[in-house]
């Protein structure tokens, strides 16, 4: 039974009221401005933009702001930001190897050609609080050197030269997308990289985690992980060719994983692939272990029933989205199914009492 | 170059040039072309794609917003735009200026907009190549194991 009630318009408005008043916080202190969001805060914008899964990096400060630090919120808001665009339609895909790389490096090789290139990590960082930033300072300067000439080769490229690495079909079929029509299972993996690099970051960074404890283990090293801008072109209709739209910032991580090869495969190194906006590595590192780690069927592996193993579980429960939709719509009025549920537990309360042969009790007065 | 690439290349550069610096030239040209709209700057979302592995079958990654817009000059001269963004002034002005490269104004355009273009391009491209380069680790062995 569904009952409409009304009679909570004006305390609603008050309390959007005072979360406005509460989002700018204290009048002394100076309002943020949504460009210093999206240049000093670029992490969580970055962020916003991956699970929000859309690039645009005015927008992901502007809903950081609005959502008062909540990253989910702001992902929320992009969400259904991008819903209201017309998809002019698609990039083709991006070409990694070109990359201008801001970090390159690679847990494989020390001598990789082009070299290990930090950019600016906080790998290294003692993780000490630096209370110099507490106070306002003079700008800091990064130094330079000569810059390297042409673009940086992929470091699974060499393994590949020698057959030791699986190799990856290349294809141009066009991908399936979740944004358009419902995810269906099983999924194939390019299905699958749309759903992670877009999934929630502590969901795919925790399931990668569980893999390397044990579950599902792949024995993953950072074959290569790199940070940079890559230009994105498209097919132009009118003009009948492709043209760069733009230049986005990614980051990608291969990994490359022990296979002692199975009933199909020789042994060889096999791969994850993370690929998501920004820089975003955790996030990246993540994902190739989580995609790697559902490959198992096409790898002839064993199924050990590991949550990382388990596309449904993986793939249903990856969107934070979803997940919040769903959590926090229990917190809204459910008046009338609790009244139900409270009348049935009374109903079974009396028929256990009665099935005992005890004396009904006389309930109290509501 | 061919004729298309060039086109290409303007149009490129126009995609990713910031808008407010795209605007600072546009009005320093002082040109004022009289132009009707083909597709008056409407902002949407592009699906951008990635391969897996890097070189395999292509996946959709996630949208980027885009602008676009088509103007038509008096003298006929049709110019197209997508750019990076939701800047309607900046398709605007992109695609008014790949109307005027084709028009007999277009070394003046080169010259005025699109060099200065390339060049802040090209700047801010090294600038960040040079920091990458300081940042590259030079290895050097301390002591060998083996003796």
């Amino acid at each position: 039974m569904y009952v409409a009630v009304k009679g909570g318009e004006r305390a609603i408005d008050n309390a959007h009221a005072w979360l406005a008043e509460e989002r700018r916080g204290d009048l002394s202190v100076a309002e943020l401005s949504v460009a210093q969001i999206r240049e000093q805060l670029s992490l969580a914008v970055n962020r916003v933009m991956v699970e929000g899964s859309l690039y645009d990096p005015d927008l992901a400060a502007l809903a950081i702001k609005q959502a008062r630090g909540d990253l989910i919120e702001a992902i929320f808001l992009i969400r259904a930001y991008r819903t209201t665009l017309p998809r002019f339609g698609a990039s083709r895909p991006v070409d990694t190897a070109q990359m201008a790389c801001d970090r390159r490096i690679s847990a494989t090789f020390k001598d990789a050609p082009g070299g290990q290139v930090l950019g600016p990590t906080f790998d290294y960082t003692h993780r000490l609080l630096d209370f110099k930033l507490a106070a306002e300072g003079a700008a800091p300067e990064a130094p330079s050197a000569a810059p390297q000439d042409g673009p940086v080769p992929h470091i699974t490229g060499f393994l590949n030269r020698e057959g030791l690495i699986q190799t990856e079909a290349a294809s141009d079929d066009t991908p399936p997308d979740l944004t358009r029509e419902p995810m269906e299972l099983p999924a194939e993996r390019p299905l699958r990289l749309q759903a992670l690099s877009r999934g929630d970051e502590g969901f795919v960074l925790s399931l990668a985690y569980s893999t390397q404890r044990g579950y599902a283990r792949n024995h993953a090293f950072v074959g290569e992980l790199r940070i940079g801008a890559v230009a994105v072109e498209m097919d132009i209709p009118e003009l009948g060719f492709a043209i760069e739209i733009g230049e986005i910032t990614l980051t990608e991580c291969e990994t490359v994983n022990q296979f002692k090869g199975s009933k199909t495969e020789p042994p060889q190194f096999t791969r994850g692939y993370g690929l998501v906006f920004g820089q975003t590595e955790r996030k990246a590192i993540s994902m190739a272990l989580v995609d790697r780690a559902l490959r198992w069927k096409e790898l002839g592996e064993d199924n050990q029933g590991a949550p990382a193993q388990d596309e449904e579980f993986v793939l249903m429960h990856c969107d934070n989205i979803q997940a919040t939709g769903f959590l926090e719509h229990i917190k809204l009025p459910h008046y009338v199914d609790f009244q139900s549920e409270l009348e049935l537990v009374r109903k079974l309360r009396r028929e256990a009492q009665d099935g005992a042969g005890a004396a009904p009790v006389q309930e109290a007065a509501e | 170059m061919t004729e298309i690439e060039k086109r290409q290349h303007w149009m490129s550069l126009l995609a990713k040039a910031p808008a407010a610096e795209l605007d600072r030239l546009w009005s320093a040209l002082g040109l004022v072309p009289d132009y009707g709209y083909l597709r008056s700057p409407e902002a949407g979302g592009v699906m951008v794609r990635g391969r897996a592995g890097a070189t395999g079958a292509p996946f959709n990654l996630g949208e980027m917003t885009v602008t676009r817009c088509s103007v038509k000059l008096s003298g006929g001269e049709v110019g197209h735009a997508y750019v990076q963004g939701r800047d309607k002034a900046h398709a605007t002005q992109a695609a008014l200026i790949d109307a005027l490269m084709q028009t007999g104004q277009a070394a003046f355009v080169r010259e005025a907009v699109l060099a200065p273009l390339d060049e802040a391009q090209q700047a801010a491209r090294a600038a960040r190549a040079a920091k990458a380069a300081a940042t590259k680790v030079d290895f050097f062995t301390m002591a060998r194991g083996e003796d």
